[in-house]
């Protein structure tokens, strides 16, 4: 369990002001939802929350000790990332992607021990892929990388996991799969999850808490029902929208509204 | 009479082979793994070429080639390679990433630069340095040039403690392979560690290139066909790829010697004649990966 404190921070790369003095509290255990169309700034929150940038401003706090002082080592004994794709150029098996997780717990010249190794098969039947582990990673679906890659993170034993638009690749088969196993882990261990999120309905179905930016600023911060009104979605994504309900989770389900002269002739 | 030949000039010599091709098989690990492509061999993104001009700089100055001058080649060697690998992935770097066409046409410009540089260099002293076009060409092509225990004396050392500090990063590369960003978040420090490995690669390429000239290919073919045997996983492919690059340019050497004997072939024709194909066919191959 670990929280994160996002304290006033803004962040510009050399073009530009991309986030301004962005202020959230994530709590231990919580599971929270970035939205926002594209270039509002989730990807480049993500990359703030795993480290990996610095806030040109502000700064974050990771259980109350200032990330940008940890080294990467020790920031990745206890946040992993899982992004939209990653790109292996060699033949790696599932196994050896998999205990790539355990690289941030590993001395050089040292080999893996009992201990790794059980991490690495637990996270492969969590993910259920313990029947993939010889299998080549470069020859496998898309989907079935996502869930690799996950299973990576796990490995790592992490206490606050970040996924940067985790299944906008995937068919809605895998979408759902990947969803419910880490909402399953936030439940089960307590894992914080932060997730940028694409797809508008999937995010109310799945997380607790959802905050959505635009123009590198939050505009809203709240449940699904605060959050995904009609108004505001017509006013951030600019597009028509009806909001109903979800027919049996009652969350906010949004239908595209399109223009009459777009559609289809009956 | 039959032993000294044997222990004063064959043996060193076999030796200097196996330090030279285990050094650029190692290399080539490196720079493969750091880069994340499988034809970022020394010879083909420049270093060697850097290593080259260094060595030649040094082996023309006005000192005396006894030990204490020989130790100077590999500390220009290195001093050239790395500049040249650094200016070449500078070059090839566009918006954040690394692509392998970049990197194979900077190395080619660069290298055909500091060819250059060389080959004015060489002519321009040729008649003071007494150098006769035979040991250009050789140097040029690579040719194994242990004539004795001397040269191996600084040579070995640097190229063994250079393998065991690469096997140090086998982690490093492991996580390297899913990219700059992916390697962060496993804990690498990534801008640090990757001058380090580009530091390693140019030292090991620059021992090989002070004792033998520009042996083209082995850190290409090597890495590769330990890769399709052994699998990806640096903390094997970087020794199996030592002692592979050392075994193959032994025997690369012994065919440079006696093919034509007693004409000697310079040996890096005989690892181009083996390496250029091979190249070649994985060039047909791998187009998928260019798209990263």
């Amino acid at each position: 369990m670990i929280s994160l404190q996002i304290r006033q921070v803004s962040f510009s790369y050399l073009n530009g002001l991309v986030l301004h003095n962005i202020d959230l509290s994530i709590k231990a255990g919580e599971m929270v939802g970035l939205l926002g169309p594209n270039g509002s700034g989730k990807t480049t929150l993500i990359k703030l929350a795993s480290g990996i940038l610095k806030p040109t401003q502000g700064e974050l706090k990771l259980d109350g000790s200032n990330l940008s002082r940890l080294s990467r080592r020790s920031v990745a004994r206890s946040i992993a990332v899982v992004p939209q794709q990653f790109h292996i150029p060699f033949a790696f098996t599932v196994g050896e992607v998999v205990m790539l997780g355990r690289i941030p717990f590993l001395r050089a010249f040292a080999e893996e021990n009992e201990i790794d190794k059980r991490f690495i098969t637990n996270a492969l039947e969590l993910v259920g892929i313990s029947k993939l582990r010889e299998r080549r990673f470069d020859e496998l679906s898309g989907g079935e990388r996502q869930k690799v890659i996950l299973a990576m993170a796990l490995a790592q034993q992490p206490k606050l996991l970040l996924l940067d638009e985790p299944v906008v690749h995937l068919d809605i088969a895998h979408q759902v799969e990947i969803l419910e196993l880490v909402r399953r882990l936030n439940g089960e261990q307590g894992l914080t999850v932060i997730a940028a999120m694409h797809d508008l309905n999937l995010a109310a179905l799945y997380f607790d808490r959802l905050v959505l930016l635009n123009g590198g600023r939050v505009v809203a911060d709240g449940t699904p029902a605060q959050v995904l009104t009609e108004g505001r979605i017509r006013e951030v994504f600019s597009a028509s929208v009806s909001v109903g309900q979800h027919p049996t989770t009652g969350v906010p389900h949004i239908v595209v509204m399109p223009k009459r002269d777009a559609t289809k002739k009956q | 009479m039959d032993e000294t030949i044997i222990f004063q000039i064959r043996l060193p010599r076999v030796i200097g082979g196996a330090m030279v091709g285990a050094a650029l098989a190692t290399a080539g690990v490196l720079f493969q793994g750091l880069l994340r492509n499988p034809m970022a061999d020394p010879y083909i993104i420049g270093t060697s070429a850097g290593a080259a001009l260094g060595a030649t700089i040094a082996m023309m100055l006005p000192i005396n080639l006894a030990f204490l001058g020989f130790g100077l080649v590999p500390v220009a060697a290195f001093g050239c390679a790395l500049a040249t690998v650094i200016l070449v992935y500078n070059l090839a770097r566009v918006g954040g990433k690394t692509p392998i066409i970049s990197m194979l046409l900077a190395g080619f410009v660069v290298s055909a630069l500091l060819f250059a540089i060389m080959a004015f260099l060489m002519l321009s002293m040729s008649e003071r340095l007494d150098l006769d076009l035979h040991s250009v060409y050789s140097f040029l092509f690579g040719h194994v040039s242990v004539t004795g225990w001397g040269q191996l004396a600084v040579i070995a050392p640097l190229v063994i403690g250079g393998i065991i500090g690469a096997r140090f990063f086998a982690f490093h590369l492991n996580a390297f392979s899913l990219g700059e960003e992916g390697a962060a978040y496993l804990g690498i420090e990534v801008e640090r560690d990757k001058m380090l490995i580009l530091g390693l690669g140019s030292l090991l390429t620059a021992a090989a290139v002070s004792i033998s000239g520009l042996v083209g290919f082995v850190g290409l073919v090597v890495p590769h066909a330990v890769r399709l045997s052994l699998g990806p996983d640096h903390r094997i492919l970087l020794p199996a790829s030592a002692l592979a690059g050392g075994a193959f340019v032994v025997i690369a050497d012994l065919l440079a010697r006696t093919l034509l004997a007693p004409v000697e072939i310079p040996v890096g024709v005989v690892t181009a004649i083996i390496g250029a194909p091979f190249f070649i066919y994985l060039l047909r191959h791998t187009r998928r990966e260019y798209a990263f």
